[in-house]
């Protein structure tokens, strides 16, 4: 019996290389989780960025123009048919196309926007008329795609959205050298557009930063406001838990509720324009108001209570306290929460679905109350776009929505980094 | 006068105002003597003249842009000739919005009514009277308030308490915003669900296995009536956030497990703000990428492998779903671990525990309240989750739970039902407020929850 003992020393030993395999088991999968995670992260940073960085370029084509004053009514500039003139440049470029559908198939291999164009050149200077220009136009969307290598030329004609025959055009062009990228200043200067190849951020942009401007006005003094009323003046008592449980769980309310309050207060009962950004600032202010108050409460909450008792003992009242001596201390808090919580007004698209945010707008709004689009309404409204061309430019606009994003949060961390206080 | 320069007139005033006060508050203090002899400081003083001359006509200014527009149409209807009033509703207000649009000088092609036409001058009229009457109204009064409280204002007056009680008015008024949202949220999505209960019965919505709100345009059409059971949308809701919990949790908790208990320093420096972008990004990218990435790439995997995955499969929105919620939930289960004492820990290696030994045996029991909190709080988000589902889930809803069929959630449904144009009584409508009142509720009750499980745990050990 007492050999078959076996002291405790010894059991414990027995069973630790098991237990040491366990351990160094779970250790691994702790870093794999971790792993995993900065994986999905590099993947989705990787698949946006590959897809998106060509939009930045867009393929020109050269035309040899001829302003036939024939065709030119001095008059009536901008009812001239400027459409003619391309496809007279191009039927001269290539005689040897004849035929209804040749010619069809010839003039879509320039964008709609080449008559624009050449509209402006026009009416910027008449004395062009009558003469003959070398002028670069976008091409359009699909060609843009052959250049970027987005279109398999191996594919089978049926398959492919460029027929064999203007493959052969375009080769033509390219080898004449009048093919060439350049730098998609479009994209960054032009609204929505059904034209891949016209269509740009900028009116989406300006749509946002007006939201973000009505957002950052109303959110922050409302918030600040609360939160020193909350943490500096409140007694604690059955209103103040009201209110704080309300906020607590505002903060966790989904978007997409917002925009119905949005919808049916905002617009149906007090009228408001629908599609405006002062409508959408409205609701995003509302959205936003619970992290800029959580934040600043902290921010409050941190600042030392000597500092209010020095106030208050030299004779300030409580509110010269709170003024004077509490809310500089602890304003950088408030701004980063502020930051962050505009970050995140930039980035939220649901609710604007519901008031109306997601309409197709060429124009850049010039004022609170126009109809308008924002940053991320966009890259949905593209995201939903059947062409090829639609998948790099919604890639693109991610990514100029994200670098927007960093800069703002990058901003932040700085601020906290550069005034956080340790007392 | 245009309502934004009239804004900037009244501002400017109350600064002239404030100015004004200040300086006499100063001639006040040194005619009796010295500044001392005041009651408060001299830029009390102006501030309260500021306030007198800019709070009432602030108000007034926000009234008045509030009825003016409604006042305004009903004078205008009331010139039109009686068969264009009798008209309903919908009818007059569409030409409402014709006179406006007229009177805003924006013509669409062709010629106009010429009732419409004299309206549309009528009201511009009217425009322009009022902007010239309230911005004389405005400034008059702002003056005279501005006099009135510079006549006020003597050594004795005690500004800076009349100042600092209105600041302290503005600070509560503030921080009712919060309950005003709240009541706002409730009043206007239980209205219109009540409205929908009226034409669809509660048991209807709540119990009915088919949700197809498409009511046909012609009454004869098949399926005119639509259906509106909500368990579909919210079986598909489920599935959804279940597939979300099934990626984040383990994620999310082993890798707050890692950072908390096993990494040094500059890794938990380097990984937590990397693994943190993750719940910055903005949902529409998650939505893009899942919907053009991961969902044609589940489906061809699943051809590789002979299973027939739809092309927007449950599977690929919860997954990225999932993805986005790590963040989350390794954030809070972070939180929560370290709240645990160290003691705990201390007391459990004493015995000879092995690390992993003691994060299952001891730090997970501790912390499990607060990451059961965490979880609801997830969950919640998951369930309220729109865009990735917007665009990754399907829009029939069916009642499977394949995760690789095409399933619709409750805010697919809501988004689908009120983008475009809408009337505003179809059962059609208002079911997207009573799915967004399902929505709120079971939010918020996760959340309060959540948050109350939370709190009461950080409250255990401190």
């Amino acid at each position: 019996m007492s050999q078959q003992k076996i002291s405790t020393i010894e059991l414990v030993n027995k069973g630790l290389a098991k237990r040491y395999r366990a351990e160094k088991r779970f250790r691994l999968i702790g870093l794999g989780a971790i792993v995993l995670s900065l994986t999905f992260l590099a993947i989705l940073f990787a698949t946006i960025t590959f897809n998106g960085y060509t939009a930045f370029q867009q393929t020109w084509l050269e035309l040899t123009i001829f302003f036939d004053p024939q065709m030119l009514d001095a008059k009536n500039l901008r009812q001239a048919d400027y459409d003619g003139l391309v496809k007279k440049s191009l039927r001269d470029n290539f005689p040897e196309v004849s035929g209804r559908s040749q010619k069809k198939d010839l003039y879509t291999l320039v964008s709609s926007g080449a008559a624009y164009k050449l509209q402006d050149m026009v009416v910027a200077d008449t004395g062009i008329i009558g003469t003959t220009r070398q002028v670069w136009v976008p091409a359009s969307d699909d060609v843009d795609m052959l250049i970027k290598g987005n279109i398999d030329r191996s594919q089978p004609e049926s398959d492919r959205q460029l027929k064999d025959i203007q493959l052969a055009w375009i080769d033509q062009l390219v080898k004449e050298g009048r093919l060439a990228k350049r730098f998609n200043l479009a994209f960054f200067t032009a609204g929505d557009s059904r034209e891949p190849e016209l269509a740009g951020i900028f009116g989406a942009t300006i749509g946002s930063a007006y939201m973000l401007l009505i957002t950052l006005l109303l959110s922050f003094p409302v918030g600040v406001a609360t939160a020193v009323y909350l943490e500096e003046f409140a007694k604690r008592n059955r209103w103040t838990d009201l209110v704080e449980v309300n906020i607590n769980n505002l903060a966790a309310v989904p978007s997409i509720v917002f925009g119905l309050l949005g919808l049916a207060v905002f617009l149906n009962f007090f009228g408001l324009p629908r599609s405006s950004p002062l409508v959408g600032g409205l609701v995003m202010t509302l959205m936003t108001l619970p992290t800029i108050i959580i934040a600043s409460r902290i921010a409050l909450q941190s600042v030392p209570p000597s500092i209010r008792e020095a106030a208050l003992g030299i004779g300030a009242s409580k509110m010269q306290t709170v003024i004077h001596h509490v809310l500089p201390l602890a304003l950088p808090g408030m701004l980063t929460g502020t930051i962050i919580g505009m970050g995140r007004a930039l980035g939220e698209s649901a609710p604007l679905l519901m008031i109306g945010m997601v309409a197709f707008i060429v124009d850049i709004p010039g004022s609170l109350t126009d109809s308008a689009t924002a940053l991320p309404v966009q890259i949905y409204l593209w995201a939903d776009c059947p062409e090829q061309a639609f998948m790099e430019r919604t890639s693109a606009a991610i990514m100029v929505l994200l670098a927007f994003l960093v800069l703002m949060n990058g901003t932040a961390v700085l601020l906290r980094n550069r005034f956080e206080r340790r007392w | 006068m245009s309502s934004s320069l009239l804004l900037i007139v009244l501002l400017g005033l109350s600064a002239v105002a404030f100015h004004l006060g200040r300086r006499r508050a100063i001639a006040l203090g040194r005619a009796s003597g010295s500044s001392r002899s005041l009651h408060s400081r001299p830029v009390y003083y102006g501030t309260l003249t500021a306030l007198w001359c800019g709070l009432p006509a602030l108000f007034i200014f926000a009234l008045w842009q509030a009825l003016e527009s409604n006042i305004m149409v009903r004078l205008t209807i009331s010139t039109l000739p009686e068969q264009i009033r009798s008209l309903p509703a919908a009818g007059l207000g569409l030409v409402i919005n014709d006179i406006k649009n007229l009177a805003a000088g924006s013509s669409f092609g062709g010629i106009p009514d010429p009732v419409i036409e004299a309206a549309a001058d009528y009201y511009r009229h009217l425009q322009e009277l009022g902007g010239l009457l309230k911005g004389g109204t405005l400034t008059v009064l702002s003056l005279v308030a501005m006099v009135f409280g510079l006549s006020r204002l003597t050594p004795k007056l005690r500004a800076r308490n009349q100042v600092e009680a209105l600041v302290k008015v503005l600070l509560i008024i503030c921080s009712t915003m919060a309950i005003l949202t709240t009541i706002g949220i409730v009043l206007s999505v239980l209205f219109e669900a009540l409205r929908f209960f009226q034409k669809v019965p509660l048991t209807d919505f709540l119990f009915g296995l088919e949700w197809s709100p498409q009511t046909a345009i012609r009454t004869d059409q098949v399926g005119s009536s639509g259906a509106f059971g909500a368990v579909p949308v919210f079986a598909g809701t489920l599935m959804i956030s279940a597939l979300a919990m099934l990626v984040a949790v383990p994620i999310g908790l082993m890798s707050a497990i890692y950072l908390a208990e096993y990494a040094g320093k500059k890794v938990r420096a380097v990984a937590k703000p990397l693994i943190e972008i993750l719940a910055g990004v903005p949902t529409v990218v998650y939505g893009f990428f899942a919907a053009l990435v991961v969902a044609p790439f589940i489906r061809d995997l699943g051809a590789h492998l002979g299973i027939s995955v739809s092309s927007e499969s449950a599977l690929a929105a919860g997954l990225i779903m999932g993805i986005m919620i790590i963040p989350f939930i390794m954030s809070i289960s972070d939180d929560v671990i370290n709240a645990v004492p160290q003691t705990l820990r201390d007391g459990s290696y004493a015995l000879g525990a092995t690390k992993n030994e003691t994060v299952r045996r001891v730090l997970l029991p501790a912390a499990l309240p607060g990451i059961v909190g965490g979880v609801l709080l997830a969950v919640s988000r998951a369930i309220g989750e729109t865009m990735i589902v917007v665009m990754a889930a399907g829009l029939s809803a069916k009642l499977t739970a394949n995760p690789l069929q095409a399933v619709t959630t409750v805010t697919v449904q809501i988004v689908t039902l009120l983008v475009g144009d809408q009337e505003f009584d179809s059962p059609k409508t208002l079911a997207a407020f009573a799915l967004g009142l399902l929505l709120f509720l079971i939010t918020l009750l996760l959340n309060v929850t959540a948050l109350y499980i939370v709190r009461k745990y950080r409250e255990q050990y401190e």
